[in-house]
């Protein structure tokens, strides 16, 4: 992989930039409009199956009449969305009310900036990318608290708490997860984390440390992401819609479409962390059976694993009831946090003697 | 006089701020959940006192489909009146309109046979079974699991199926009437029970699996809202609710109806009076009816499915004739005050759910929202029945 | 307990107490003045207990100008049934609540209030429980007409 020249269209907008102006600005442009494409598609497609999936669990079909298997029906919807009326409560901070979705939005898209989705597709490959996706997805909560606080509606507020609470709470948990691989790789590039599991991924290759800090980041951003058995903030059995109760139209498109790429973020993180990102699958020392491996394009390991994940994050919402607010957080600070730190520490303890199944070269 | 004072809600609203004498440790604010509110199922409104998430008092409001059936029936013959009783626990209906038939004939003394009574113990126990199918599916759905409620109306539709086969209906079924049932059963109605029982008793195992056996469920159901048996009783609550408190209280079994004498069947009762006691009566309740309906299936004996003629203005003898039954909430009790006409001179009904509900406001304090809709949820209420 | 032997150990407890006929299932008339003390024993008598309040609701006897509360009553230990039946002038129907003997009976004296305007006595929460705060009139009563009301087919 090595012999590849990888040059990040941020790398080629930094060195444009000293030359030319416009040529810089044009990689800049060409990235947020990749992002932002990426986006609306990817959103398209994982609410589709989102829907296919629910509908198979429960033993109904989903959307089958727009296009084969309803495969248009989302673009309908979105189509809908778009042309429904923006409702905007006449009692509501309005600037904020209308500024919220954005914020919520743009978390989002930030974060997936830096995703290494294959080798060649990765739109900004930074030396702290890990710190980078918490910060900016810690961000999002931001929109959340706007959102339920602009709207003046009680319901919304409650949901807007629980949503601030939940979120800082798990973020603790979730870096706690991530600073695992971080030590073990010895880098928080997402690029060179990806490359250090050549021969192995980190889910396995260090014995249960792997795998439990894997488990820790997927409840974790399970509850950052707001969703099933986590949905407290929506939770519309409660209140009603939470904090986009008094959204329409676009802008609850926004929050609706952040949601779902979210997950697919979280999917993408946990597959770049622990499942090795594009990496195919490979044992160190078995030559033969790695370059069978290789056959399969990058990219289509990473859709592979991320895919298998965002299937597991959706196989829990259509199983799994909500926890209450209490119990949320006693399972965050009494359960998921002890054991965060403990895994921690015995990770730094295997990276220090060496204990893996596949040792570093 | 002067000493009565009426009040509104406004005024118990008010009296309500600050009530609690500094229990809560933020300000208190009132929310109103519901009419429209998904957990209400149906127009049921409830004034939530809120200190953060702990509700603190809950006030229901009840009356937004208030239809004035008691009115709406000093006005219409005693058949005709059956047909209202299944617009008020559409759950229930079978039951519903037995407890009328029920009060007719001991009225006008009219005697049925033991066919009926079979027919009307099947079909109400398969609806007591629909019922709580759809109950255990909407439970989930109020706890966030969305997948039970599908399922629960997935084997809800084949109950459906069979009935409307009989009975032409599939919601408001007009059928039990006061001397006999409308119709005589449906020459496959036994074979496609039986195919349904066999059918259904592995999918309530998977009921099991899916819901009750789920750690989450069971931590949000355990020890919340419990009911002591005393309060149970002193607030006029029935049905599984009771039952769930340790007071086995069944009609069916107490003052058996129908056949039910004649059919081995356990009363689930519960020990604590919590969510999860009332859902696990509900859930043995089912297993109980399926008991009882496959004694009887294979016993339904010959005879006429009406003994009178279907009469419009049957007369009931002056005086008062009560009825009650058990349906899937509860006991539905009908009172018919006869002046010696056709029309009832007044006739009241006392309804499962108007007093199961009440008890809410003992329960839900003291616990949060997500509780307060665990608790609703647990009682099974259907708000047509509440304010009839 | 059977039927005879309840009505009279009702009335040892209130003499005044007369058999209301015509009902099928043990039933009392007591003067309105004996109803909470009355209610209460009847509680709280081991041999009686009635500890559950099924139903309470009214009769508009409005020829005899009078409205006959009906409570009915159900011991849960013994199992037995009482029906209470208590007179009121229709013009005037004032009678002590039982709210504090029956929880329940708080919601149901509102119906019967909201219902037939029957006032109660100290009772915790005297309002319309059906229908709106300010509707006008009690609509269970025979002579009750409003303007949605239509005429009864003859």
């Amino acid at each position: 992989m090595s012999s590849w020249e990888v040059k990040t269209i941020a790398q080629r907008a930094a060195e444009a930039m000293p030359e030319s102006v416009l040529a810089g600005a044009g990689y800049v442009l060409l990235a947020v409009g990749f992002a932002a494409a990426f986006m609306a598609l990817m959103g398209m497609a994982l609410i589709y199956a989102e829907r296919k999936v629910a509908a198979h669990f429960q033993c109904r079909l989903g959307p089958m009449r727009v296009g084969p298997h309803g495969i248009f029906q989302t673009v309908a919807d979105t189509i809908k969305l778009l042309f429904k009326e923006d409702i905007v409560p006449s009692q509501s901070d309005k600037l904020l009310h209308l500024f919220a979705p954005y914020l919520s939005m743009m978390a989002t898209l930030l974060a997936l900036l830096v995703l290494p989705m294959s080798p060649v597709v990765q739109i900004a490959d930074m030396n702290i990318g890990v710190l980078y996706v918490t910060a900016v997805t810690g961000f999002g909560v931001l929109g959340v608290l706007l959102a339920g606080w602009s709207s003046n509606n009680k319901w919304s507020l409650l949901g807007a708490m629980r949503a601030g609470a939940q979120i800082i709470s798990y973020e603790v948990s979730a870096t706690m997860a991530l600073l695992v691989v971080v030590m073990f790789s010895g880098s928080m590039q997402l690029s060179k984390i990806v490359e250090s599991q050549a021969e192995g991924w980190w889910i396995w290759r260090a014995p249960v440390i792997g795998l439990v800090s894997f488990v820790i980041f997927l409840i974790a951003s399970l509850a950052e992401i707001s969703r099933t058995p986590f949905d407290l903030p929506e939770g519309e059995s409660e209140l009603t819609a939470g904090f986009h109760t008094e959204y329409s139209g676009l802008r609850f498109a926004m929050f609706f479409l952040a949601e779902f790429i979210n997950m697919f973020i979280v999917a993408g993180m946990a597959a770049t962390l622990f499942l090795g990102g594009w990496m195919p699958f490979h044992i160190g020392g078995f030559d033969t059976f790695n370059s069978v491996m290789d056959l399969l394009p990058p990219g289509a390991w990473f859709s592979l694993k991320s895919g298998l994940v965002v299937f597991l994050i959706m196989w829990f919402r259509w199983t799994f009831p909500r926890l209450r607010v209490d119990q949320l957080m006693k399972l965050e600070w009494k359960i998921l946090l002890p054991i965060g730190f403990v895994n921690l520490f015995a990770a730094a303890a295997s990276v220090v003697f060496g204990w893996y199944f596949f040792p570093i070269r | 006089m002067s000493a009565i004072t009426v009040t509104s809600l406004d005024e118990r609203i008010r009296r309500s701020i600050g009530a609690d004498g500094g229990a809560s440790t933020t300000q208190e604010y009132f929310v109103n959940m519901g009419p429209q509110h998904p957990s209400t199922h149906g127009v049921l409104r409830l004034v939530l006192k809120l200190d953060g998430e702990n509700v603190r008092e809950v006030i229901p409001v009840l009356g937004y489909i208030h239809r004035g059936v008691e009115k709406m029936g000093e006005h219409l013959s005693y058949r005709q009146f059956v047909h209202l009783t299944d617009r008020l626990d559409y759950l229930s209906a079978l039951a519903n309109n037995w407890a009328v038939a029920k009060a007719v004939e001991k009225a006008a003394n009219i005697e049925t046979n033991e066919r009926i009574e079979t027919i009307r113990t099947i079909v109400a126990e398969l609806q007591r079974i629909a019922s709580h199918q759809l109950w255990w599916g909407v439970f989930g759905m109020d706890l966030g699991a969305f997948t039970p409620f599908l399922y629960g109306f997935r084997d809800r539709e084949k109950i459906s199926d069979i009935l409307e086969e009989t009975i032409g209906a599939r919601l408001t079924m007009n059928y039990i009437q006061p001397g006999g049932v409308m119709f005589d059963i449906h020459p496959d109605f036994q074979r496609k029970v039986k195919e349904f029982l066999t059918y259904f008793r592995p999918k309530l195992e998977e009921y099991e699996t899916l819901l009750t056996q789920n750690v989450i469920v069971q931590e949000r159901m355990r020890g919340v809202g419990v009911l002591t048996a005393e309060k149970a009783v002193s607030m006029g609550a029935t049905g599984p609710v009771l039952r769930a408190s340790g007071v086995a209280h069944d009609l069916r079994r107490s003052e058996p109806y129908g056949v039910y004498a004649k059919a081995a069947f356990d009363v689930p009762v519960g020990r604590n009076g919590d969510c999860w006691d009332r859902y696990w009566v509900r859930i043995e309740e089912i297993r109980q009816s399926m008991r009882i309906i496959e004694q009887l299936i294979d016993n339904i004996p010959e005879g006429k499915h009406l003994v009178v003629k279907p009469a419009v203005r049957t007369k009931v003898p002056e005086g008062i004739h009560y009825s009650q039954v058990e349906t899937a909430r509860g006991i539905f009790g009908v009172m018919l005050v006869s002046d010696g006409k056709d029309v009832p001179y007044r006739i009241h009904v006392r309804t499962p759910n108007f007093n199961n509900l009440w008890t809410v406001t003992e329960t839900a304090p003291g616990w949060r929202v997500a509780d307060l809709v665990t608790i609703i949820s647990s009682l099974d209420i259907v708000v047509p029945d509440i304010d009839r | 307990m059977e039927a005879n032997e309840l009505i009279s150990t009702v009335q040892s407890l209130e003499p005044a107490a007369t058999l209301r006929d015509k009902v099928d299932r043990p039933a009392m008339s007591v003067p309105k003045e004996s109803v909470p003390a009355l209610m209460r024993r009847l509680r709280d008598e081991p041999a009686l207990s009635f500890d559950m309040l099924c139903a309470h609701t009214a009769i508009d006897w409005h020829n005899e100008n009078r409205i006959e509360l009906v409570y009915q009553l159900y011991s849960t230990k013994h199992r037995h049934y009482l029906a209470v039946f208590v007179s009121l002038l229709r013009d005037m129907p004032v009678v002590t609540s039982v709210s504090d003997v029956w929880r329940i009976a708080e919601w149901q004296e509102r119906e019967v209030y909201d219902m037939f305007g029957v006032l109660y006595r100290s009772h915790p929460d005297l309002r319309r429980i059906l229908l709106d705060d300010d509707w006008k009139g009690f609509p269970l009563r025979k002579d009750y007409k409003d303007e949605f009301m239509l005429e009864a087919p003859k």
